[in-house]
């Protein structure tokens, strides 16, 4: 690679990618994100690259790795241009049918297209699954046109375009001020205005300064973070480039934790990259500025998300929380000022900076502007990433895009936030999506992890789950979030086995206060949120528990399993399947569980073919 | 450095820049409870005993003192009816886990437990009510954090330290490093009786 000199070196070598670039040759994308990973998508390349071989194809046409296209919930995902064609949940033997008919004969296989769940109907092309169609995928688009190990697609794609404008065109000031009047806010939870942070760093006094790329997301089930830094890593970092540039830090770190080996293998790759080009280390584009990255892995702490623990432990020591009175803007890493963004938020700059802040305020609401994208997870049909502009309706989120609830079940809540977010009802949920709008139902936007649940949901035992999860995540550093957190768990364990009375449930009111009150950090203050929300809107859950009884049928101290002599064929699968020969009988006759023996694992409840196996309230027993 | 005026519990407090909210109350007289704070250490923030209420532009906030840097103008609250609620549920929460002299004797003060006379010699603590958070068993350890920060920034000997996260921290002697004996964690240690189940 020959290093860019300026920005007509570099409008030069887009010029010479696009010409090489033959638009009407087939290329094969096949999505490499993870989730498609783990479906197998590597063995579906290697299958692909080897019929090409055999059908003599080879050189004539293209196959791309590219980064995670979003519908998780179908993978892996194979899109085959010029074309557009979308076929989902590609499979070995699918390939040999993919390249004869389609690549060879320009035949659409049925099968691999995706049905419209309403209408039934195929769908040909990728935009035109619902899936996708109701999105605005700003950020995350160009993921799937892109192969996330190569810089030259990034170029063509007019990547690093905006690094050359605010190098060669416009002063730090300008950058900033852009930043600033797109209104762009912080990503990774807070909503906190990036412009106004920018500004204080760069404004602190002493040097060098720091900029901070936070990639340690944490929140089960939310992975959008992930998939950005995986499929498109230069958008991160263009955007760190240019935000150091404003605040004019030479310095900048990618904190990206250990457990996302894709990430931390593409990050370091892209960063090699741009150092050859000379889009990182001195004079970039021939003007002057020094910058360089370094990354830093997370040894895997969920708290080390919170700015300041995430310094800590860049600077080496145990990765605690500190107090922030004095801000990390102006004492963050080795005490200096430093800057640290969320993934999605420094992906976001190259886009502000290319088409402007005006552009850019056109997305969204009064103070949320742009898109978000969330992890829609959970009991939802379409499972996977989307991208919507603020101001969306959750509504909207769940039954457009995510085709609503699986096994015509009802929907019940949307946990939104990760952890420290809330559980939203259904009466909630035409309110638009925005930094300020979830806030008052008592949850946040949080990172954008976004976990759907229906009527077989225990609201308790979410809340549960959630104080389980944050009281082996909270570093243990201050008192009311340990020993709060604490308490809290052990009165949620006797309210979800029928162990408590009203008393426990106020006292748990008074705990919650006081932790979200008292805390350190913010994982602390915001940890009460599961339980105050599902307090909330699903207090007569509570309630039920106090009585003994579990309404979702999910807390295993309040079931018992019964089989239905009526329903049951005496096909005898449950005792196969059950672990503590609780259940006996005869073939062709009846079956029983013992509820002594009956340890409450649900084997036979998933085995029973005839709806025999049912939960019932252990109070209904006695 | 400059002068810093703020009010405190309705009295004019004069300070210099740099000092936190608890330094300044202490100055004025005033004492805020805290169990992790030593003034030849290095602010910590975790037992949360000395949160107070501070207003600025008339925002109220829940800060803790012995972190928060005197500013012009703050006026700070020490003893809210909220301050006070913090207080009372963080002892009630430590309590049982450590119940020892000094704890006692600040929990005394938000009327969680009463000094009883035995004998003319003799006196005990008793809670005034169980505390609502029972603990397993007493560690003696409120997980305060001097003996392990004293050892680390005063000895620079990092011989203790914490170990485990979240709900199963502890305090440990780190077995590879070499202790001098100087027995100066076990002195720090308000507890004191921790230590004699750790065995030095």
């Amino acid at each position: 690679m020959k290093k860019l000199q300026s920005t007509s070196d570099m409008e030069k070598l887009r010029k010479e990618l696009l010409q090489k670039r033959d638009s009407s040759k087939s290329c094969i994308s096949i999505c490499s994100g993870t989730g498609c990973h783990a479906y197998g998508s590597e063995k579906v390349v290697s299958a692909f690259e080897n019929e090409l071989k055999k059908q003599k194809l080879e050189g004539k046409v293209e196959i791309k790795r590219t980064g995670c296209h979003g519908f998780c919930e179908k993978g892996p995902i194979v899109v085959i241009y010029p074309e557009e064609i979308c076929y989902l949940q590609v499979k070995i033997e699918d390939v040999t049918d993919i390249v004869s008919q389609t690549i060879k004969a320009g035949k659409i296989i049925d099968r691999l297209l995706y049905t419209d769940l309403k209408t039934g109907k195929k769908v040909v092309h990728e935009s035109e699954i619902p899936f996708y169609k109701n999105q605005t995928r700003l950020i995350f688009g160009n993921n799937r046109k892109i192969e996330s190990k190569n810089i030259d697609d990034y170029i063509a794609l007019d990547g690093y375009n905006a690094l050359g404008k605010a190098l060669s065109e416009m002063t730090p000031e300008k950058v900033l001020g852009e930043v600033k009047k797109a209104n762009l806010r912080g990503r990774g939870g807070g909503g906190f205005p990036a412009g106004r942070k920018w500004g204080s760093v760069r404004n602190a006094p002493g040097e060098p300064k720091y900029v901070i790329v936070n990639c340690d997301e944490g929140d089960p089930g939310a992975y959008m973070d992930r998939s950005l830094m995986e499929g498109n890593p230069h958008s991160v970092i263009e955007g760190l480039i240019i935000g150091a540039y404003a605040i004019g830090s030479h310095e900048g770190y990618v904190y990206v934790r250990q457990e996302y080996p894709l990430a931390v293998e593409n990050t370091e790759l892209a960063i090699k990259q741009a150092e050859e080009y000379g889009l990182l280390g001195k004079d970039i584009l021939g003007s002057g500025f020094d910058f360089t990255i370094k990354i830093h892995r997370g040894a895997g702490a969920f708290v080390s998300g919170e700015s300041s623990a995430l310094m800590s432990a860049i600077e080496g020591k145990v990765g605690e929380p500190r107090p922030k009175y004095t801000h990390t803007s102006e004492k963050g890493l080795w005490d200096k000022p430093t800057c640290l963004n969320n993934v999605e938020t420094w992906a976001n700059v190259p886009f502000i900076i290319n088409k402007g802040a005006d552009w850019f305020r056109n997305m969204g609401t009064e103070n949320s502007k742009g898109t978000k994208i969330f992890s829609l997870v959970g009991n939802v049909n379409n499972t996977g990433l989307v991208e919507v502009p603020m101001g969306i309706t959750l509504r909207e989120i769940i039954y457009d895009i995510g085709g609503g609830i699986p096994n015509g079940k009802k929907f019940k809540a949307v946990q939104t936030g990760g952890p420290s977010g809330g559980c939203i009802p259904e009466s909630q949920l035409d309110i638009p999506v925005d930094f300020d709008e979830l806030g008052k139902v008592g949850s946040m936007m949080g990172s954008g992890g976004m976990i759907v649940m229906d009527e077989d949901t225990c609201m308790v035992d979410i809340a549960r789950y959630f104080v389980k999860f944050l009281s082996q995540e909270s570093c243990g550093k201050c008192t009311p979030c340990r020993e709060g957190l604490r308490h809290m768990l052990r009165i949620l364990n006797d309210i979800t086995s029928g162990k408590a009375d009203e008393e426990d449930i106020e006292l748990l009111e008074e705990l919650c206060e006081v932790v979200k009150d008292a805390s350190l950090c913010a994982l602390g203050q915001t940890a009460p949120n599961p339980v105050l929300s599902t307090l909330k809107y699903f207090r007569d859950e509570y309630e039920a528990h106090l009585q003994g009884e579990c309404p979702a049928k999910v807390c295993k101290e309040l079931i018992q399993y019964y089989i239905d002599p009526e329903k049951c064929k005496g096909c005898g699968l449950c005792l196969e399947k059950c672990p503590t020969g609780a259940i006996s009988g005869e073939k062709k006759g009846v079956y029983t569980v013992d509820v002594e023996k009956c340890i409450k694992c649900g084997a036979c409840f998933e085995v029973c073919n005839f709806d025999a196996v049912s939960k019932i309230s252990s109070k209904e027993c006695k | 450095m400059k002068n810093i005026s703020l009010t405190i519990d309705g009295n004019e407090v004069k300070a210099k820049e740099g000092m936190t909210v608890l330094q300044a109350a202490k100055t004025a007289g005033i004492e805020i409870p805290t169990l992790c704070n030593h003034e030849d250490l290095e602010p910590y923030g975790a037992c949360r005993l000395c949160t107070v209420e501070v207003v600025k532009n008339n925002r109220v906030r829940l800060v803790a003192a012995c972190c928060y840097p005197v500013e012009e103008g703050l006026i700070v609250k020490t003893s809210s009816e909220r301050v006070n609620k913090i207080r009372k549920i963080i002892l009630e929460l430590l309590l049982p886990l450590a119940p020892t002299g000094p704890l006692y004797a600040l929990a005394e003060k938000y009327g969680l437990c009463e000094c009883v006379k035995k004998s003319d010699e003799e006196s005990e603590w008793r809670m005034i009510k169980e505390s609502r958070f029972p603990a397993e068993k007493p560690t003696y350890c409120t997980l305060c954090g001097l003996c392990v920060r004293y050892c680390a920034e005063i000895k620079k000997g990092n011989v203790i330290g914490f170990v485990g996260r979240g709900v199963d921290r502890k305090v440990s002697l780190v077995p590879e490093e070499n202790c001098g004996f100087c027995r100066d964690c076990e002195n720090i240690c308000e507890g004191g009786k921790f230590f004699s189940l750790l065995e030095l």
